[in-house]
Parts: structure tokens; C-alpha cells; sequence
């Protein structure tokens, strides 16, 4: 007699019946008559749409303004971070192929797998909700949204240019920092409430490294501060609103050398390779997040990807001239965002072509290496404020000439990334190849 | 509950001990039958402190298929694609020597043609498996491109094997008495191709993965298995020459014309850590494929013209005795103990599996290693669970 | 060193332990008593002409018809180059032999497979269970009259 496992049947109660009822007639018989009607359906959705703006900008808008630009804008940012997201996960695999010789998704719509992302969500939405049964339920559940919500808020204090931000704090700095923070404790809950070992090793690793990484991306910025003066990331971005040579990261060598420092600390409280340990897919299946399937697990993905475009943002807007155009145009987001996903490309390069650090090597690396070395770069550009200016002439001096010489180097870097761009596309075949091959018989 | 006692004064003699009542518990961590990074069906059972791994028990047997056992049942050349399947990413180095020990026992004499040919697909099957190894131990490092680049040099490999034989992987092309065809038309021309087109990429792993500083301080100085502990537990292969012992059966009891070669035996130095740690594991097997090339290149020139096969009966024969033949496959010395008592089947086949024998050596070089290590100890050994289960 | 020399050589330290000898064909083989096993393993490991270091394969092979097992361990000497191998014959009834896990650590994997798979009881071997039949298995395999079993933990096998 084969061993068929028994299950023991669900039994919903209360509110879970209603909704699982709910559920059951949205999913088995609303959804699929709209999309029987499916023209139809879109052209009434639209005109609901606008009766709904209608209302709200006749009746509510009057009444409390600043709740509907609040509403209004909080919603642009979460579909930003959405789109930030399902770009971000398109554009890694197209990447990740391309950098292995082969080509990423190409089938779902018609140009290069574009649509890839939306097929992969729709795929994660209707799969079964799977708890292993020895797990912290409560604790379970909420795990994935500590990890998604305080990404979410960083991007509330991001400014994408001069009025284009929707808190202006003072201290928007520190606030991004502190939610990029939390999200620690989403991951070793996620892990510990798995009640699976692998899970627990994943979540202790993560919470050794992320916050032990804290300590070095935090002290980098802080470099920048002491050569600004302030902790708003909109006044940080306006000093440097004088074309290439007023970027931040050219002001100082400690400041060139916290821009490198604060990527590499970055990389890490992404949980980006090298630094993927906590998810190493080769030892521990999935880290932490072994045990999540379905839409959980689709909101710990999304978390990374808006993590890594939220700290490659606060690095152009502090190191790299946020807003500002290099080349003395108008100041306008697009370059904002140009110089973001240029930085987030940088991590997909790295993360496909490195392998993973061991823990005790990413330790070893944060506290004897990073830690001092960040320490040093702070206390540097906060000692160069105080001897760069008029009254040391011959400083000063000497200071313009290293400021200017960073600028070169900076140029000079450009210029050498955008030759390597050259040379490998030309010599695209001889140094990547091909998989498939033309000379063989039969091809 | 104890009373805290408050000292005004810091103990800094005592500071830093902890106290003996705080309770650490051993994990058991099971590395489970399905684990990306155990190459295949292998159960390890680990017992860890925290990271430290103290001990590591490995239990095989999920992929014995009974090959001895219906080698007691079938024909000897009906036993050909049963060896395929032992060691499934070197098929031609398994076929090959299951023919020799045949061949031996029989007394059959093969012609120079099939030799030359067996040679060259036997250090072919040698890069596509070496390929295999070097790829999947960066995957288990972290290192995704790699793995990618060295499926695609295989490629070509299994589209040679395709050519010749009809099948990419489990090839029964290395039959007893010679070759079971002969190559096709413009063959030669096309390995000599593939020979020109591989050397220049074994340059690309080197820049990419074996010297790339986070690989090095993952793998040096981890796993270090001294030269007479690897003889004592039976190691071959790579195993045993990247510990430093240079020994290899294409050099100590040649067989299938190697003795007319020039090559060399790649031994590991500790060039990036200790000798015997997993990178000179790993780099052993690097160079081992720039010395096949320089085998299939020798071969390809010497190749002569003539028959590719000894006629045998389909249902042969041997006369009674014994015979025990090793050779030497990318894993190890793979052996056939072959007893005949006259009859159309073996009475006995005893397959001795490299990796059965390299596997043992794993829970001495386990304890003291961070359980990161532990991927990169199955790693660098370089496991296939088909001939450790047969 | 050629087989000749090594069997005379064997003979020469201790001819009680030599039952057969065959220098010529294909496999050049001395038969031992199973009693003198361990000594005649630590000689030929440690004898300097002989130096047989590397342990390649134990095989055990079972002859109903001589009603005895036959374990055939098979040496070479990383150091010197030379090839050699051993018999011993055991009672099929109840077979047991010293295992030479001391002398040569490789042994201990192929004496757990000669057990799984044979039934051969290794003395003073550290650690002596199936390897790769499951822990509860009934029977010794690669035996002749080895029969295969109709049910194993409620899964039915069709014979």
C-alpha cells in the first residue's frame, strides 16, 4: 500500500470564513465574467477613474488640500517603487544573461521579455499561501511587511530634485538611514519564525552583517556632512549645483575615498553579492527566506530592489551631484535618476561577477578594515573643514589643487568606464561568445 | 534566581570570562539528500556550534541503482551503457575501462585506430568533466557567470560526441574490442577547432575565478588534506595529486598507448595557501585541462588509418579468472574487479568508485571548519553520487 | 618489483601465512590465512621494498559452490609503483575477519560496503553498518541466493 500523507481539512472561522468566501466569488466568478468583457470592463474602469477624481477635486480637494496632495503623492512614490522594483528585477536577469554569454527573457511581450516581471507577479499572486506548520504564525506573517514598509518610507524623505521631495526634513538623512535600518528586523524575524535551521543561519548572518555595516555606510555620509554642514539631503544635493567639480566626492580625498567605502557598506545591508550570505543560494537554499512562497516571498524580493535604489539614490544625492548635471544644463530628476540606475547596473555587474565572502571574512572585513578606515575618512573631512579656508592661504591652496586633480581622476575614471563600454561591445564575440555556434554541421 | 550583584569598580580580572552557566547548544544540521551544493544525492549530517562545524557524517546510498548486481545478469557488452551511467559526467572514461578489464581477461587486442580514438575521447570526456567541476564549484562559491562560460566551451564537446556517436552524454561509444563506429567526416577537423578555441578561454577562469581574491580566501587554507592522510584514506585523482603526490595512472602503469604521449602531471604546490587545501584541489584540475589538450592534439596527429574495431561475438565469453584494471578518470582511479567463471555474464563485477573512496576522506577534513567551508570541502572533492552509489 | 619477487619476498617473512600463490596471468595474487590478515597487511604497508600505501579496492566475491566468501584486496604502491593483491577465504556460514581499518584508514568504507552488501563481519571496526542499503534492510544483496524482498515499510514490490 503506497503512503498517501493525509491532510487534515481546513476549517475557516469568522472573519477568515468571510473573506475566504469573498475571495472565493471575486476569484471564481467576478473576475473571470470581467474578463470575459475585457474591453468593456477597461473603458468602465476609466470612467470610473475620472468620476472618482471628479468627486475628490469638487468635494474633498476644497476641504482638506493637503490631504489630497499627500494621498496623491504617497501613491506616485509606491508605484515608483513598484515600477523601480519590477524594472529592477527585469533589468537584473537581462544583465545577468547578457553577462553570461546568453541573452535573458525574450518571450513574454514581444520586446526582449519586458513584461517578464508582471508575469512573474501574476504567477506569485495566485499560488497556494504555504505556512510550515511548526512556524511562529504571527510572527510569520508580519516579517515580510518590516522588511517592505520602512523601504517604502525611505523613498518619502528622497529627494528627486528641488520640490521634487515629499517631506522636506531637516534631518532627511538620518531618517532614510534609520528605515533602511529596520529592515533587519523583518529578516531575522522572517528567518527565526521559519522554524527552519537553515532559515535561523540565514537571519543570524543577515543580523551580524547588516548591522555591523550600518556603523561604516553611516560614518561615510557623515564625511559628507561634516563637509556641508547639514543633515538635509535637498541642501546636501544644492552644494553641488556647480557643474562636475563641485560634486561632493571630488571636494576631498576622504571624501573620494567615503564615496568607495559607503558603495561597498551599501552593498552589504542590501544583502548584495558579495555580501549575500544570508540569502547564499548555494549553502542555504534561500537564507531566511526559504520558507516564504508566494506573494510573501515576492515582497522580500521587492524589498531589496527598492533597498538597492534607495541607497544608490542617497549616494548621487550626497556623492555624485544628485540632481545636478555634470555638463552645466538644466538641473532637472532625469538626472537624478540616470545617476541612480547607473549605480544600481554597478551592483548587478558586481553581484554576477564575484563570488560570495564567508561571514567571518565580511566581519573581519567590517571591523578591522572598514570600521577604522571609515573612522579615519570622517575625522580627515572634518579636520579639512576646519583648515580649508582663507585663513590658511597655502592649505587652501593646495586643497583647490586637489580638489581640481580629484575632478580629473573622476574624468579620467568616466572616460576609462565608457572605453571598457567600447571595447567590449566591438570585441563582444571573441571575449563573450556565443552559445550557439554556426559552423557546426547541421546548424 | 540569583541576585545581581552591582560592583562599583569594573572586575577587569575576571572581565570578558563567561560564566559557566550560560547554556550553547549543539545544532544537528542535516545538509540533506536535496542541497544545491552536495553535488548530487548526498546526505550529510552535520553537528555544528553555531558556525563550527564539529563533526560531519555523510550517508550515501539514495542513487544505487544494483549495477553489480545486474552485471551478474547481462551480458559483458550488454554492460556498456550500465557503466555510462557510474560516473555520468566522464561516460568515455568509464566505458574505457570497463573494455580494458574485459579486453585484459579476454586477451582481446585492439587495433592502433580505435587506440588513438580512444585516447582522444577519453581526454575530452576529461575537459567536459573538469568543466563541470570548475563551474559548479564557483556556482558554490557564490560565483554565477562562470558556471555558464564553462557549460558553454561543454557545449561543444557534447556536439563532437553528438557528431561521433549520437549521444551528448551517456555514450557507450567505447565498446569492448575498439570503437563502436568510426568518427565521421570532417570530425578531426572540428576538435582541432574546438583544441584552438578552448586554450584561450582557460586563461578567462583563471581571471575570473581562480584568482580572484574572494575565491582564494575561500578556498585556500580550507580543507587542508596532507599528502600521507590522502594515501592513507585512498584518495586518486586530483584529490590526491593536489595534496602533492605525484602519481597518476597514465604515468605509473600506462595504458591505451599513453606511454607514447608527452604531458604532464599537474601537482599542487600551496601556491595560494597551504598544499593540500581546496584551491590546489581546484587547480590541479585547471591545469589537468590544458594537459588534455595537449594529449587530444598528439593523438590527433598520430591518428592512423585502419579498422576501429576487434570483431567479438555479440554474447562473448570470457575464459574463468580474475582480472583488476584501473584507470584513471577525472575523479580518480576508477577499477573493475571482473571475476569470470567461464560463463555470457560476470560472476562478479566490483566497481571501485573514485569518489567512494575520496568521499570517505570527508569527515576527517570536516570538524574545525565553518559550515561555509563545508560547500567548499564537497566542492573542491569534487563528488558524482553515481559512482559513489553505483 | 615483480610479482615473483614480492610473493618470495612475502613467503620469506612468513610462509605459514601463504596458503596459494599465483605469480603468472593476468592477476598475480597471493591466498592468505585469514588469521594472519592484519600481519600480512602491516608487512606489505610497511616492508620498505614493498611500500604498498594506497588501499585501491576490497571486493568480495561469494562462491556458494566452494561454500566460502572471498574477500580480494587489491594494493599499489604510490612510492614504488608496483601492483599486488590478496585473497582470503571465509566460512560462507558465518564470515568474519579482522578488518585492517589500522592499517590502511581506506578500508573502512569497503569493509561497511562488504557488509552491506555481503554479509562479512569486520572485527574491531570502528564503525560497522550498512552504507548503501537503508539501516533496516533485510538481507545481504550481492549474495547468490540472496531473494528479494516483498515488502519493505508498507511499499510492495511486484517480483
Amino acid at each position: 500500500m503506497t503512503y498517501i500523507p493525509q491532510r487534515p481539512p481546513v476549517q475557516y472561522k469568522g472573519l477568515s470564513l468571510v473573506i475566504a468566501r469573498l475571495a472565493t466569488w471575486l476569484g471564481g466568478i467576478v473576475i473571470p465574467l470581467l474578463l470575459q468583457l475585457a474591453w468593456p470592463v477597461f473603458i468602465a474602469a476609466i470612467v470610473v477613474i475620472v468620476a472618482f477624481v471628479w468627486v475628490v477635486g469638487r468635494f474633498i480637494n476644497p476641504l482638506l488640500p493637503w490631504i489630497v496632495r499627500d494621498f496623491i503623492v504617497v501613491v506616485g512614490l509606491l508605484a515608483f517603487a513598484c515600477i523601480v522594483a519590477i524594472i529592477g528585477i527585469w533589468g537584473e536577469r537581462k544583465v545577468a544573461g547578457r553577462i553570461q554569454s546568453r541573452l535573458g527573457p525574450m518571450r513574454t511581450g514581444v520586446w526582449h521579455g519586458w513584461a517578464q516581471s508582471l508575469a512573474d507577479g501574476l504567477k506569485f499572486v495566485q499560488k497556494e499561501d504555504l505556512i510550515p506548520r511548526e512556524a511562529d504564525g504571527p510572527l510569520f506573517r508580519l516579517a515580510p511587511y518590516i522588511a517592505l514598509v520602512p523601504a517604502f518610507c525611505a523613498y518619502l524623505a528622497l529627494p528627486f530634485g528641488v520640490g521634487w521631495v515629499f517631506r522636506d526634513a531637516d534631518v532627511s538623512l538620518l531618517f532614510v538611514l534609520a528605515m533602511l535600518a529596520i529592515e533587519v528586523l523583518g529578516v531575522i524575524m522572517g528567518g527565526w519564525a521559519s522554524n527552519s535551521k537553515w532559515s535561523l543561519y540565514g537571519a543570524m548572518r543577515e543580523g551580524c552583517q547588516l548591522v555591523s555595516y550600518e556603523i561604516p555606510m553611516g560614518l561615510s555620509l557623515l564625511a559628507a556632512v561634516a563637509a556641508t554642514g547639514s543633515v538635509s539631503l535637498v541642501q546636501l544635493g544644492e552644494a553641488q549645483s556647480g557643474g562636475w567639480f563641485s560634486w561632493l566626492i571630488f571636494r576631498n580625498p576622504f571624501l573620494f575615498f567615503a564615496f568607495f567605502t559607503y558603495y561597498v557598506a551599501s552593498l552589504a545591508s542590501c544583502k548584495r553579492s558579495p555580501f549575500d550570505l544570508p540569502e547564499g543560494e548555494s549553502e542555504l537554499v534561500a537564507g531566511f527566506h526559504t520558507e516564504y512562497s508566494g506573494f510573501r516571498f515576492v515582497m522580500f524580493f521587492f524589498a531589496e530592489y527598492v533597498a538597492m535604489f534607495a541607497v544608490s539614490a542617497l549616494a548621487t544625492i550626497i556623492f555624485l551631484g544628485g540632481w545636478h548635471s555634470p555638463v552645466g544644463g538644466p538641473s532637472t530628476p532625469l538626472w537624478f535618476l540616470i545617476k541612480s540606475t547607473f549605480l544600481v547596473w554597478v551592483q548587478m555587474w558586481i553581484r554576477w561577477t564575484l563570488p560570495r565572502i564567508r561571514i567571518d571574512q565580511v566581519m573581519h572585513a567590517c571591523v578591522k578594515y572598514l570600521l577604522p578606515f571609515t573612522l579615519l575618512l570622517f575625522l580627515g573631512s572634518s579636520l579639512w573643514q576646519l583648515i580649508d579656508n582663507p585663513t590658511h592661504p597655502v592649505f587652501e591652496g593646495f586643497a583647490h589643487l586637489l580638489h581640481y586633480g580629484l575632478g580629473v581622476i573622476g574624468l579620467l575614471l568616466l572616460g576609462l568606464y565608457f572605453a571598457g563600454m567600447v571595447y567590449g561591445y566591438w570585441n563582444r564575440n571573441r571575449l563573450v561568445g556565443q552559445m550557439a555556434r554556426k559552423h557546426l554541421p547541421g546548424a | 534566581m540569583k541576585e545581581i550583584e552591582l560592583h562599583s569598580q569594573p572586575d577587569l580580572l575576571h572581565d570578558g570570562e563567561v560564566p559557566s552557566d550560560i547554556r550553547t547548544e549543539e545544532i544537528m544540521l542535516n545538509m540533506g539528500p536535496q542541497h544545491p551544493s552536495t553535488h548530487g544525492v548526498l546526505r550529510v549530517v552535520l553537528q555544528t556550534d553555531g558556525e563550527l562545524v564539529l563533526k560531519a557524517t555523510p550517508y550515501i546510498g539514495y542513487l544505487h541503482r544494483c549495477a553489480e548486481k545486474i552485471a551478474e545478469k547481462v551480458t559483458y557488452r550488454q554492460f556498456t551503457p550500465y557503466t555510462d551511467r557510474l560516473d555520468y559526467l566522464s561516460a568515455m572514461n568509464n566505458n574505457l575501462g570497463y573494455a580494458l578489464a574485459v579486453e585484459k581477461l579476454g586477451g582481446i587486442e585492439v587495433p592502433p585506430r580505435a587506440d588513438y580514438l580512444r585516447v582522444i575521447f577519453a581526454e575530452l570526456n576529461r575537459i567536459a568533466s573538469h568543466l563541470v567541476a570548475i563551474g559548479s564549484y564557483g556556482l558554490d562559491m557564490g560565483a554565477y557567470t562562470p558556471l555558464v562560460y564553462s557549460f558553454r566551451e561543454r557545449e561543444w564537446i557534447m556536439d563532437l560526441f553528438e557528431a561521433a556517436c549520437g549521444a551528448r552524454l551517456t555514450c557507450s561509444y567505447i565498446t569492448i574490442g575498439g570503437i563502436r563506429e568510426d568518427v565521421p567526416e570532417g570530425w578531426v577537423q572540428q576538435c582541432r577547432e574546438f583544441l584552438d578555441y578552448f586554450e584561450s578561454k582557460i586563461a578567462d577562469y583563471n581571471n575570473l575565478l581562480s584568482y580572484n581574491h574572494i575565491f582564494v580566501n575561500r578556498t585556500a587554507n580550507v580543507g587542508i588534506c596532507p599528502a600521507d592522510l590522502a594515501v592513507a584514506y585512498g584518495l586518486t585523482g586530483p584529490c590526491l595529486r593536489g595534496s602533492g603526490v605525484a602519481w597518476d595512472l597514465r604515468k605509473a602503469t600506462p595504458y591505451c598507448r599513453y606511454n607514447e604521449f608527452d604531458f604532464d602531471i599537474p601537482v599542487g604546490q600551496g601556491a595560494n595557501g597551504t598544499l593540500g587545501d581546496c584551491w590546489d584541489r581546484y587547480f590541479v584540475r585547471v591545469l589537468e585541462m590544458v594537459q588534455s589538450v595537449r594529449i587530444i592534439r598528439q593523438a590527433l596527429d598520430k591518428l592512423t588509418e585502419g579498422p576501429v574495431q576487434t570483431k567479438v561475438p555479440r554474447i562473448m565469453k570470457l575464459p574463468a579468472g580474475v582480472v583488476y584494471y584501473e584507470v584513471e578518470n577525472p575523479r580518480g582511479q576508477l577499477g573493475f574487479h571482473l571475476v569470470s567463471d567461464g560463463g555470457t555474464s560476470p560472476y562478479r563485477l566490483k566497481i571501485r568508485g573514485p569518489s567512494f573512496c575520496n568521499l570517505s576522506v570527508l569527515p576527517v577534513l570536516a570538524p574545525n571548519c565553518l559550515l561555509a567551508d563545508i560547500a567548499a570541502l564537497i566542492g573542491s572533492i569534487d563528488v558524482v553520487m553515481g559512482e559513489v552509489d553505483r | 618489483m615483480t610479482p615473483l619477487e614480492i610473493i618470495e619476498l612475502l613467503k620469506k617473512h612468513d610462509a605459514d601465512s601463504v596458503v596459494v600463490a599465483v605469480a603468472d596471468g593476468p592477476y598475480p595474487h597471493v591466498v592468505i590465512t585469514a588469521e594472519k590478515l592484519v600481519k600480512v597487511a602491516d608487512f606489505l604497508k610497511t616492508e620498505p621494498r614493498l611500500r604498498f600505501d594506497l588501499l585501491r579496492c576490497i571486493s568480495a566475491v561469494d562462491w556458494p559452490a566452494k561454500n566460502s566468501i572471498e574477500l580480494a584486496y587489491d594494493l599499489i604502491s604510490t612510492s614504488l609503483g608496483h601492483a599486488f593483491a590478496f585473497k582470503v577465504l571465509l566460512d560462507r556460514a558465518d564470515p568474519q575477519v579482522e578488518s585492517v581499518g589500522g592499517v590502511w584508514p581506506a578500508a573502512q568504507w569497503h569493509e561497511r560496503e562488504a557488509f552491506d552488501l555481503m554479509g562479512v563481519t569486520f572485527l574491531h571496526h570502528p564503525d560497522l553498518r550498512r552504507i548503501l542499503m537503508p539501516e533496516d534492510w533485510p538481507g545481504h544483496p550481492l549474495r547468490k541466493d540472496y531473494q528479494d524482498v516483498a515488502e519493505y515499510r508498507g511499499l510492495k514490490f511486484k517480483p
